[in-house]
């Protein structure tokens, strides 16, 4: 540990005095990135955290974190593996309780679950457009923190299932209200966000609002505040489809509206969402969860 | 040289600590974007602050600069601790902003006004504060505002950095060192040296902080021990085992006696270079 912050202090000689890196105890500072936002949530990437102190948080708390995630029709092909990489790589130490939503409880598969990590699974039905999976979502998981998750957990991320874990992806991401910025639109400005442009819409944000475009893939944070989101994104889309309109990126674009007037207390950066579409970059030392390139026509039934 | 994906706002100094708590600097926050989250919810902000023997005499400035700067626009109700309330300057307030004056007695050392600071801000908070605000700052008066000192310092437990210790490294920060006492603090740990001029957040997690701190001091008194650094010794302790949600850089607690640094952009809250003999008692 101490060597470790030696040579992280070696190699931040070549840097201009810039002061509080002299403690040997200061993970490394990444001055190459943004770490914190506009209203001081933090944004994580490898280098400025460090896990022994986290875990020095958060483990004498022995919280159960619920983790939600929806394998339906040919999606629950991707079940095995990211359930066996997660108990590789997914806040291991912690008790998590996974919460499969499926049509097939029968093909879950058999994973090996490390100790204090328990599966449950919540039947839905099959859609025939992908799109409802994806706009119902929502309503499934505030009904299940509702009946089930809000006596068993205080935290919950809710995942997509067509992804793999390769790194450590932990207790770091812990907060009250958790976003993580999508691998494809980190560059972007904001009026070329892909959020919902009709007005029509109740996830409708205008060219001069925004602040990062949230991936639907991974949000997460205290049992309340997920409630809230998924509640709120919920009515939204029943009104929605009241008035026949479907947002642009379903969920994720009402996902991105809660999310503007709910600013995000941490922000997790695409290193914990990136994608095995995207070529690597500089400035991304980790990858630890990743989507998986997938024939699309093979899996989707619409 | 590439194009750079989200460029820091500030890349030259840290501005998160080890467990993700953000360190606030000029430049990493947007005061529209954090009054746009903290005004709606029509906080009120308690705001302690001990005057007393001669160090009344700080008062008027450090309140008249306060209304200038110290949370503008937010409901203020501050706590003045002092031996004197009829010598409490008249000073006009900000609409929303209130000042009650708390009776303590006059001491005849200044640490013992150190050491009770604690005891008196738990009482406060347990007779008072707690149904009037929602969040507490506990503040030095022997300070003067200059610049901006806003929202952007709310959070559930709040520290400032030490301005004379930024730039030590943890064996050599002034905690408590005699294993006898409870603000002990072995060279192998630390974060960062916290100043005691400056400590807030909500007031069930400030109140936790004062209990516990008048606990540690009321045991250390009985063992006739003091630490080095009086209450800031405990703070600094507590800190160590309930690490700060979020810092405040030395923007937030400089001191008059200091040249500034490069990476300071603003100096916001400073310590007054003073003639300690002309006001304390010892």
């Amino acid at each position: 540990h101490k060597m470790l912050n030696l040579l992280f202090i070696v190699l931040l000689m070549g840097k201009q005095s810039s002061f509080l890196i002299q403690f040997p105890f200061v993970v490394i500072l990444r001055g190459d990135v943004l770490t914190v936002t506009s209203w001081l949530a933090p944004i994580v990437w490898e280098g400025t955290f460090d896990s022994a102190v986290i875990d020095g948080i958060y483990k004498p708390l022995n919280v159960t974190i619920a983790t939600t995630v929806f394998a339906v029709g040919k999606y629950i092909t991707y079940l095995k593996d990211f359930l066996e990489s997660a108990e590789k790589h997914y806040m291991v130490g912690y008790n998590i309780n996974y919460y499969i939503f499926t049509d097939q409880p029968e093909n879950i598969p058999a994973v090996t679950l490390a100790a204090g990590r328990s599966l449950w699974s919540l039947r839905v039905p099959a859609f025939n457009r992908w799109q409802e999976i994806s706009l119902q979502r929502m309503s499934f998981i505030r009904k299940a923190i509702e009946e089930q998750i809000r006596k068993e957990a205080s935290f919950i991320f809710c995942l997509d299932v067509d992804m793999r874990f390769d790194n450590h992806w932990g207790a770091e991401a812990l907060g009250n209200l958790v976003a993580v910025i999508h691998p494809w639109f980190y560059q972007a400005s904001r009026d070329s966000f892909p959020y919902e442009r009709r007005p029509e819409s109740l996830a409708y944000v205008h060219a001069d609002e925004g602040d990062f475009y949230y991936g639907g893939a991974v949000f997460g944070g205290l049992i309340d505040e997920v409630y809230k989101l998924t509640g709120t994104c919920e009515e939204h889309l029943v009104i929605d489809k009241g008035k026949d309109i479907e947002a642009v990126w379903q969920e994720e674009s009402h996902l991105n509206w809660y999310f503007i007037y709910n600013k995000p207390t941490k922000l997790l950066s695409m290193e914990y969402l990136w994608s095995d579409e995207k070529v690597k970059i500089t400035e991304l030392k980790v990858v630890r969860l990743s989507t998986i390139k997938k024939n699309l026509a093979a899996v989707r039934p619409n």
